[in-house]
């Protein structure tokens, strides 16, 4: 019944490197600089490999016309890896590795390879290096066949005495086949000097010699011209006939002239039937004015396009007919990968709109600070979301998705589910996430409720039709907030009534509808004093946020009908909506309070501080100095490992030096430890520690909270402390609603004697299971809880989870963690796992996810654990925080800022992907036109600085280097989000 | 049969005189000359606390602000178990109750009682650990002391099959003067910590051992292998038996092997010493303690914590209805009057009621 496994990573690579196309797959792979690999075809179609050295990969290379991918990684090492079938789905697999040497005493930089060429004969692999020699590797075994090196003194030999002065070639910066002749092979050195070998007699046939620095080349699909791109911005056409050995180049140009301009990275020139060709490059824009712009050109006849992307480019590749009897390219979309997202652009459509990606989606084009898992979405709330998101989408091309080799097998997901995510800029998300390919549906916006520095019409695509050089912006990547108090903390989406409440940074809580028309109306507004008017306390944190007068226009979907504003506006820690009562309830540091959305009331406020917690009072900056501490000592940390480990690694000679260097470095840590030891202070909780009024729970429930005769709606919180507060309420039927007030008063308060955080807090009816949602018994979704028995309050805190009868509340049960295990609870949440086997059989269960990244499944009511899962690295703050679970016992966890990782605790409700990639019949003529262009723009761009001393973790966990000072960022802005 | 009367009446702060002459004095206001009884007192932390000589009742005025509450029970009512720490938290009796029938065997010597003073912490379990070893117990009473120390990673060189090995441990770090550990004598800095609570603490790291210590903190027993190896207790000794010691004495009770059982660690026991949480009703409900309520709510966390305030509701809501006739008023009692221990003592009116389960200002 349970079973852990992590299933699929949905968004964008963290740190994408390289990127491979095999046309005749259909298929896209890209590299990260951990060592990740992923494969994508047609939606659904996704494959993952990690090498083990988690290294950079830094280039990507298919096999033509075979299942099968080379690799290579900043260590020199090259990886073949193959898909293939096993058990009806298709694998990817690495099968082979490979370091080349050189002789004896030969530096190793001279073997770095920096250019690699799959022959389309599938038998051998050119390699060109650092020193300008070429090695042939025998495939698929990697075996060098030395007598086919092509070295560079031989090239040498042909070229004029006046021409450089014969310096060396210096590093091989491309390899191309011949498009129409599989022997002869095209090398370009970075000096500029460029020639044609024919592998059969082994020698020169053509030499262009060049006298710019080579970027790349790329072959006319004829193989009567090519071109080749420069370090100064210009392109140049070289002709290839046979009666001229020592050709001039055709037409050399510098688009973006005549000030000096930056490298043209990569090139492609595309025929088209109409004879125009397409000529796309990277770069090359003016050095001065546009040097910081990450373009992509494309021009076409008069049409000319600088794709502005948010990010830097990493590598693109053009999709046109790979079909070798066609005459034309024909090219027909260009994908490219940048640091951030994946930008496809339709090249059919006049305009060369954007395709809108089926994965791969930019989760953090603006960074997360939350999300929120609906499952079983009703069809009619999905079909309204899809259609308000599908109005927001009509820029978009509607061609479709280019990329699409392979075939998902995966069964159709079982239900409809929603992910949210809440993003510092103050958007809510709307995700598929009922299948593998998460992919945005709707996009919702609560800036405009607001009145914030920048006006959101101020857009960026105003530039006039004059503008040279043409840019145009492209992605959606946008992590400059103008205002992070418009961040979104909490999210609550009711699925049967379509109510949304969304809660902010600066203690705003909107309350949303779905409303299938645009609509212009004014937003009710509140404020809830959670001082209640006490003395003497200045909040010295940010202001809360002005809101618009008069009417607002919304565009359809979700539109806000009631703003709260907590005062002070602290961020908003905890929140719940109960659609039924129409109330919603809100908590920060301060305290909670209750609004009526229905008649626009606030209920109550209850102030939750303890009067000596300052901290709390103040606000955020009084934090600072503290904060500004623990910042210099993280990096002095820092400082000292990278100093202490250049040390160790300074000592590399023989083994006495070694000895000595390890002992020297012993020596330092203990005098290191000495100085600074890390210590942590050993004492009990009291009343009098900060932020124990900080409320982190909310929780609705019709339950017997003052007698056992009468049960009555009721509000209950949860502190930092250790305090629960129980609210009797008290809701007029629905048709006195909106006369009668709804009056709450507090019926019980309870403090756990170990003051730890409460973190959840659930009733279970008489049958032990816990209340159903609002309106899910009103929707025939749920059987009506039993009212007979005698109800129970479970309270988990960070320590112990603690069963209480009702409406007495004395302590029946309990479970303690913290005491036992040293592990602390993070996130909980009821999940229902069904049995594989029988179908009628299920049970609730908790799911828990401690400080130290395990998952706990622990029964209900009776409070056994049952399974344990190694899952988080507990190092990894950022992603235990952002753990989400479902109500069917799956979850997701950012692993990077920009990737969820999916897995499942039921062997019942399983996505993952299941696909199998066949292959495609091989034309008897076996030279198909292959990929061209070697993706030596990621070695180009190759930043310094590793990826950290990565701990190396053998399992299931990946590794996913971060570098560390990026967790430490993590570590501030949790500590600013207030530790949640 | 609850049989409590009250008396007011000054004393000289600062020459307070004999303890012979008090107790003298005390017969006489209360017209009980001819009976033995037992004095005692409520200390600041509201802990039920002996006067029986000179020393501790000078310590008893000197301490009163302004007011001392002096209790006094007929001395064959007296049961020990109930000063000190015990005081208030007993929910299972089995073991006290044992113990008392095992003392009242024995006479009582006026000044060393080992359970006259209140135990801050003991050394448990000699018989079943390594002599290198020492496993500590602390003991937070509602006494607002820090536990007061702190920890650290470190390496500690075990022997293992493959001969010597340095292994990462956890140490005591740093102690805090003026704090429990401190005060205890009994851990110090450098000492290695093996276990929390019978967990080993091997394999953990820095912020677990720390959560479980937090976590524990209401009962916290450490094994320590210390760093000064020479004050262990020899085992051959007849003097193993464990004993605490005090802050307010300075006299050693080594000779007293009385309550070598009773200290002994027995997860049942630590599950009794457990404080349990404390509910308050609100709201316009009939109230059971309605003044109480409104005492804790309101003042008292803002003046001191709400420990005493929280004990206080944790008894009477639990209803402790198993405790002894004249200890368990006396306890009631107690509790009541603390409700507001840095005020002046306000003496009920009324009198006190019991109706059986709660009691009523």
């Amino acid at each position: 019944i349970f079973s852990f496994c992590q299933t699929v990573e949905h968004g964008f690579p963290h740190q994408p490197s390289a990127l491979g196309y095999s046309p005749f797959l259909r298929l896209m792979a890209i590299g990260t600089r951990s060592g990740a690999i992923k494969l994508y075809g047609a939606p659904g179609v996704e494959f993952m490999g990690l090498h083990e050295e988690n290294n950079t990969v830094m280039q990507i290379h298919f096999i033509p016309d075979q299942c099968q991918l080379v690799t290579l990684l900043d260590d020199n090492s090259l990886h073949r890896w193959s898909l293939k079938q096993h058990g009806g789905a298709s694998e990817l697999r690495e099968e082979h590795r490979f370091t080349l040497k050189g002789p004896p005493g030969s530096p190793p930089s001279a073997m770095q390879i920096t250019a690699v060429l799959p022959h389309s004969s599938r038998e051998v692999l050119y390699l060109g290096t650092e020193s300008g020699n070429i090695f042939v590797v025998e495939l698929p075994s990697f075996r060098v066949l030395e007598d086919r090196t092509i070295t560079s003194e031989a090239v040498l030999q042909r070229v004029p005495e006046d021409y450089c002065n014969r310096r060396s070639c210096e590093l091989v910066e491309a390899l191309l086949e011949h498009p129409k002749n599989p022997d002869q092979i095209l090398i370009g050195y970075s000096r500029g000097l460029i020639f044609l070998w024919d592998l059969q007699n082994n020698k020169v046939t053509h030499l262009f010699l060049g006298t710019q620095q080579l970027e790349n080349l790329y072959w006319q699909r004829d193989g009567s011209k090519f071109v080749s791109c420069h370090y100064d911005g210009s392109y140049t056409q070289w002709p290839v006939s046979s009666d001229n050995r020592q050709p001039q180049p055709l037409e050399n140009l510098v688009p973006y002239g005549p000030f000096p301009c930056k490298a043209i990275s990569k090139i492609y020139w595309q025929t088209t039937k109409n004879g125009l060709p397409y000529i796309i490059f990277q770069g090359g824009m003016p050095r001065a004015s546009y040097g910081d712009r990450h373009s992509i050109s494309v021009v076409h006849g008069s049409q000319q396009t600088a794709f502005d992307f948010t990010s830097r480019v990493i590598d693109f590749f053009i999709i046109f007919s790979s079909e070798p009897t066609a005459e034309f390219d024909d090219p027909s979309a260009m994908v490219v990968l940048a640091e951030e997202e994946l930008v496809v652009i339709d090249l059919k459509t006049a305009g060369w709109p954007a395709v809108h990606p089926p994965y791969l989606a930019s989760l953090h084009c603006s960074a997360i600070t939350c999300s929120h898992h609906v499952s079983n979405i009703p069809l009619k709330l999905w079909e309204r979301i899809i259609s308000a998101g599908s109005k927001q989408n009509i820029h978009y091309s509607n061609m479709p998705w280019p990329i699409d080799g392979g075939t998902s097998i995966a069964p159709d997901p079982p239900q409809r589910d929603l992910l949210l995510t809440g993003h510092e800029d103050g958007t809510v998300r709307f995700w598929d996430a009922s299948g593998v390919c998460l992919h945005l549906l709707y996009k919702l916006s609560t800036v405009r409720v607001f009145l914030t520095d920048a006006d959101p019409n101020d857009n960026m695509n105003t530039l006039g039709e004059d503008e040279w050089p043409p840019l145009r912006k492209v992605g959606t990547f946008d992590p400059y907030s103008d205002d992070p108090r418009l961040g979104i903390q909490k999210i609550y989406l009711c699925k049967y009534s379509g109510y949304l409440a969304v809660a902010g940074t600066a203690g705003q809580v909107l309350v949303m509808e779905l409303n299938d028309e645009d609509a212009e109306h004014v937003v009710d507004h509140a404020e809830a004093d959670l001082l209640q008017d006490q003395e003497g306390y200045r909040w010295k944190g940010h202001e809360k946020l002005k809101t618009r007068d008069g009417p607002v226009r919304f565009e359809a979907g979700f539109q806000p009908f009631v703003l709260v504003q907590c005062q002070p506006p602290a961020v908003v820690t905890s929140l719940a909506l109960h659609s039924e009562w129409k109330l919603v309830a809100f908590g920060t540091s301060h305290g909670f309070g209750l609004f009526d959305h229905q008649q626009k009331r606030l209920v109550f406020v209850k102030c939750t501080l303890h009067p000596s917690d300052q901290l709390a009072l103040e606000g955020p900056l009084s934090r600072v100095k503290s904060l500004k501490k623990s910042l210099r000592q993280s990096f002095r940390r820092i400082r000292r490992s990278r100093v202490s480990s250049r040390k160790r690694r300074g000592g590399s000679g023989n083994a006495s030096e070694v000895q000595e260097a390890n002992a020297k470095f012993d020596q330092d840590m203990l005098q290191e430890m000495e100085l600074a030891p890390v210590q942590r202070k050993i004492e009990a909780r009291s009343a009098e520690d900060s932020f124990t009024g900080f409320v982190r729970t909310l929780y609705f429930a019709d339950t017997f909270l003052r007698d056992s005769s009468r049960h009555c709606p009721s509000l209950w919180a949860g502190t930092n402390g250790g305090t629960v507060y129980a609210f009797c309420l008290c809701v007029p039927p629905a048709e006195r609603r909106m006369d009668e007030p709804v009056r709450a008063e507090q019926a019980k308060e309870i403090q756990l004697m170990h003051r730890a955080p409460v973190v959840g807090i659930l009733v279970l009816d008489g049958r032990s299971t816990p209340l159903p949602e609002p309106l899910e018994v009103a929707h025939d979704l749920s059987k009506s809880p039993d009212m007979q028995g005698s109800h129970q309050l479970l309270v988990v805190s960070e320590e112990q989870f603690k069963v209480f009868t009702l409406p007495k509340v004395s302590s029946k049960l309990k479970l303690k963690l913290t005491a036992l295990e040293g592990c602390r609870v993070r996130k909980v949440t009821v999940a229902n796992f069904s049995s594989c086997k029988t179908d009628d059989y299920s049970e609730n269960d908790l799911a828990v996810l401690t400080n130290l990244g395990d998952i706990q499944i622990i029964s209900l009511p009776f409070l056994k654990l049952q399974i344990r899962y190694p899952c988080i690295r507990k190092e990894d703050v950022s992603g235990i925080a952002s753990c989400v679970f479902t109500k069917y016992g799956q979850g997701f966890y950012l692993i990077s800022p920009s990737e969820f990782e999916r897995f499942s605790l039921s062997t019942k409700w399983l996505v993952e992907p299941r696909c199998i990639v066949d292959m495609p019949e091989v034309t008897s003529n076996n030279h198909v036109h292959t990929k061209s262009g070697t993706e030596n723009a990621a070695r180009k761009s190759r930043s310094s600085g590793g990826c950290g001393e990565d701990e190396r973790k053998s399992g299931r966990l990946m590794e996913h280097a971060l570098l560390n000072d990026e967790k430490v960022l993590k570590e501030i802005q949790s500590t600013l989000e207030g530790g949640r | 049969q609850f049989g409590a009367e009250f008396r007011r009446f000054s004393l000289d702060r600062y020459k307070p005189g004999k303890f012979e002459d008090f107790y003298k004095l005390i017969l006489h206001i209360h017209h009980i000359a001819n009976l033995e009884v037992m004095i005692g007192y409520a200390d600041v932390h509201g802990d039920l606390l002996p006067i029986n000589n000179d020393d501790n009742f000078f310590k008893a005025v000197s301490s009163a602000h302004p007011l001392l509450r002096v209790f006094i029970q007929r001395q064959d009512e007296v049961d020990y178990s109930n000063f000190g720490t015990n005081t208030l938290s007993r929910k299972k009796k089995a073991l006290v109750t044992l113990r008392n029938d095992n003392l009242r065997r024995r006479p009582h010597i006026n000044i060393s009682m080992p359970h006259d003073f209140r135990p801050v912490s003991s050394i448990i379990d000699v018989d079943i650990l390594p002599e290198t070893h020492r496993r500590v117990r602390l003991y937070r009473h509602g006494c607002e002391k820090p536990l007061g120390f702190y920890i650290r990673d470190g390496t500690s060189v075990r022997v293992t099959p493959h001969g010597l090995e340095k292994v990462p441990g956890i140490f005591i770090s740093r102690m805090v003067p003026g704090g429990l550990a401190e005060s205890t004598g009994l851990l110090a800095v450098n000492d290695e910590v093996l276990e929390v609570n019978g967990i080993e603490v091997a394999g953990k790291t820095l912020d677990q051992v720390t959560d479980m210590m937090i976590a524990n903190s209401h009962n916290l027993i450490i094994t320590v292998k210390p760093a000064n190896q020479r004050n262990n207790i020899i085992r051959s000794s007849r003097m193993s038996g464990s004993s605490g010691q005090s802050t307010d004495s300075t006299t050693s009770h080594h000779s007293l092997p009385t309550s070598h059982v009773l200290q002994n660690f027995h997860p049942d026991e630590m599950e009794s010493d457990e404080e349990a949480d404390i509910v308050i009703e609100g709201g316009l409900e009939p109230q059971h303690i309605p003044k109480l309520h409104s005492l804790t709510s309101s003042s008292l966390p803002r003046i001191n914590g709400s420990s005493l305030s929280h004990r206080l509701q944790r008894d009477l809501v639990l209803n402790n209805s198993s405790g002894r006739e004249s200890n368990g008023n006396i306890h009631k009692l107690l509790s009541s009057l603390k409700t507001d221990p840095r005020h002046s003592l306000v003496i009920p009116r009324g009198g006190i009621e019991e109706d059986g389960t709660v009691i009523t200002l």
